[in-house]
């Protein structure tokens, strides 16, 4: 019964993100090929690619929240606004235009909201949190309209083109977006997204895990919950205001679309498309989401009806998301092997 | 020798209804105790206020001296003292081997840095493999806990608290929902993990009158949430009277100490 060597190496199914390397792997994958994607792919699909990588760090945020903490937030399009804001007035109203610091303005500001935000929200679970983060989202989005000289209300606020590195770049928006700004928002998904794969397999992360599955259990095992809550929520907001930051920048607008709940709404979307129960999967949603929202709205009108449809036999069919059935897909094939 | 736990008085009641009736008890070192009684006794009412879960209406109890009243389950773990559950209580989707390293993530205190590597952690490695040998579960480190047996969850529920390496550990029916072999294989358990891990005191709540005969060194019987004997097993089971109160509607078993011995295991 116990030769324990032997049957360890064989027995590990399903194992959760924690014990296997592969997430990392995935992402590098992802990196990788959009590093190279430059060479073969046209500008317009470039241009959709740096807001995936704004999406994508926010969803790598979202998901400590959703998939490892099990709290689901529908308030999150506030750190976008956050971050998108913060660009907007740093670079348009205080001339400010290093885009590095316009993100340590953003990762501070969205820290700030956070933490008596979290503070506020952490003591609920399930559909009370959801509840009171979608309220406070309401709540930011009316401040921006209520602060119209400044915000611009439904207008929004111009981004001015940020400088990278203290440099600023030639040519007009397209060459800015599909060039360097397209590798430096890849590089902060690549460094943000490599921060966050410590901070999931780290003892902390565990502990949101633990918290997720069982909170009361957790505690008598020495984990402070509320705590541990809090500090999930401020470092997914401070993922979502970097990514606010690069989606800001690259519409060239800060607008109040993107605080308004429906893209909370989004979020979730993208984070379940791709599978909230794995590292990479909210990455991959929010790339699958990018690009159907592209080639649904081209082809039809109702392009929110098949956007919806879509989730819906998602959700029946495959909970697990993209990711899930790649998994599926490459466990079957390693068994045929 | 000072107890390590003991309760003064304690009462308690749910609004008008009175669970706890002025409870007194303490525990010393070295000890195995059995808390016994007929369903609704106020068995596991007792057990959350020794872990200061529930404040008591009246009373107090101490702990290594100290109030606990309150206190709270994180800074009940960094004293020392640790807790099973009556019913089933893992993490399902985690696996045995970090089930068991959440506990000993808390008590090296390896949280304040989000960026620290666990995989990498010899010393939480070592926690954790430690405590898996002792309850039998290293063959199961990479599973599950879903996947585990009923038996193995109840196991793994209490070699969580195992982890934490208190001085006292508090279970509230380990043995409940398990089958009768294996009932007897989780106690032997109990009992040397209590050792090897230099655990010194148990209070377990256990409906088994051959579990409770076999391993424990003292007794206390509550019924109607007062305290109706607090005695050693030889003179327990000599008062027919005490077992029948204590054993209330359950099926009758052979609580009778050499009987107990002659059952295999
Ligand atoms: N939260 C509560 N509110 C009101 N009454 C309660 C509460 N918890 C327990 N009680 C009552 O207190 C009494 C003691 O309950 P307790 O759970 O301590 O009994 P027990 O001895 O553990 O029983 P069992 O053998 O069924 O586990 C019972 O009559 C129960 O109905
Ligand atoms: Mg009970």
């Amino acid at each position: 019964m116990r030769i324990e060597t032997s049957v360890r190496a064989v027995a590990s199914p399903a194992a959760p993100p924690l014990s296997r390397p592969k997430g990392l792997w995935a992402l590098l994958v992802i990196v990788v090929a959009m590093a190279a994607l430059p060479l073969i792919a046209s500008t317009y699909t470039l241009t959709l690619m740096v807001p995936f990588f704004g999406f994508a760090i926010a969803l790598l945020g979202f998901n400590l929240l959703f998939g490892y903490t099990g709290l689901l937030s529908f308030g999150h399009a506030m750190f976008l606004g956050v971050g998108a804001y913060a660009t907007a007035v740093l670079t348009s109203k205080l001339g400010v235009r290093s885009f590095e610091l316009v993100l340590l303005t953003a990762i501070a500001v969205s820290a700030l909201i956070a933490l008596p935000v979290g503070y506020l929200c952490v003591r609920y679970t399930r559909i009370f949190f959801g509840m009171l983060t979608l309220a406070f989202g309401m709540l930011f989005h009316s401040i921006l309209f209520k602060f119209y000289g400044l915000t611009g209300g439904d207008q929004g606020m111009r981004v001015v083109r940020p400088l990278l590195f203290g440099m600023d770049s030639a040519g007009g928006k397209t060459a800015f977006l599909t060039g360097p700004f397209y590798y430096y928002a890849l590089g902060l998904l690549a460094v943000l997204g490599f921060v966050m794969w410590r901070i999931v397999r780290s003892p902390f992360g565990l502990h949101l895990q633990a918290i997720r599955e069982n909170a009361q259990k957790a505690s008598y095992l020495g984990v402070q919950v509320s705590r541990t809550r809090l500090a999930a929520f401020v470092i997914s907001a401070i993922y979502g205001a970097v990514g606010g930051a690069i989606l800001a920048v690259s519409i060239g607008l800060a607008d109040p679309e993107m605080v308004y709940w429906t893209q909370s709404g989004n979020l979730v979307f993208m984070a379940v498309l791709g599978g909230s129960g794995s590292f990479v999967g909210p990455v991959i949603g929010g790339l699958a989401f990018v690009l159907l929202h592209d080639s649904v709205m081209a082809a039809t009108q109702y392009w929110r009806f098949v956007m919806g449809a879509i989730l819906v036999l998602l959700v029946i069919f495959f909970p697990r998301g993209i990711a899930g059935i790649a998994g599926d897909v490459v466990a079957r094939f390693r068994k045929g092997s | 020798m000072a107890a390590l736990l003991a309760a003064h008085g304690v009462s308690k009641s749910y609004g008008a209804f009175q669970a706890l009736r002025d409870v007194s008890l303490s525990i010393s070192d070295g000890e195995f105790i059995s808390i016994v009684g007929p369903n609704g006794a106020g068995k596991s009412t007792l057990v959350h206020v020794l872990t200061g879960l529930l404040k008591p209406t009246a009373g107090h109890v101490h702990f290594h001296g100290a109030n606990i009243a309150g206190i709270g389950p994180v800074e009940l773990a960094r004293r020392g003292m640790a807790r099973g559950f009556q019913l089933v209580n893992i993490f399902p989707a985690l696996t045995v081997r970090e089930t068991l390293a959440v506990a000993a993530a808390s008590r090296l205190k390896r949280i304040a840095n989000p960026f620290r590597s666990l995989t990498r952690d010899r010393e939480v490695r070592a926690d954790v493999e430690e405590v898996a040998d002792i309850f039998n579960l290293r063959h199961r480190l990479d599973q599950p806990a879903s996947a585990l047996s009923q038996g193995e969850k109840k196991l793994l529920d209490v070699a969580s608290a195992f982890a934490l390496k208190p001085q006292l550990i508090l279970i509230d029916e380990p043995t409940s929902g398990v089958s009768t072999g294996d009932k007897h294989s989780i106690m032997e358990l109990l009992v040397t993990a209590a050792r090897k891990a230099g655990v010194r005191g148990i209070i377990q709540v256990e409906h088994d009158m051959d579990l409770v005969a076999r391993y424990s060194d003292r007794i206390i019987a509550l019924q109607g949430g007062a305290v109706l004997a607090n005695e050693p097993p030889a003179t327990f089971f000599r008062d027919p009277a005490l077992i029948a109160a204590v054993v209330g509607t359950r099926p009758p078993s052979v609580p009778h100490k050499s009987a107990a011995e002659a059952r295999p295991c």
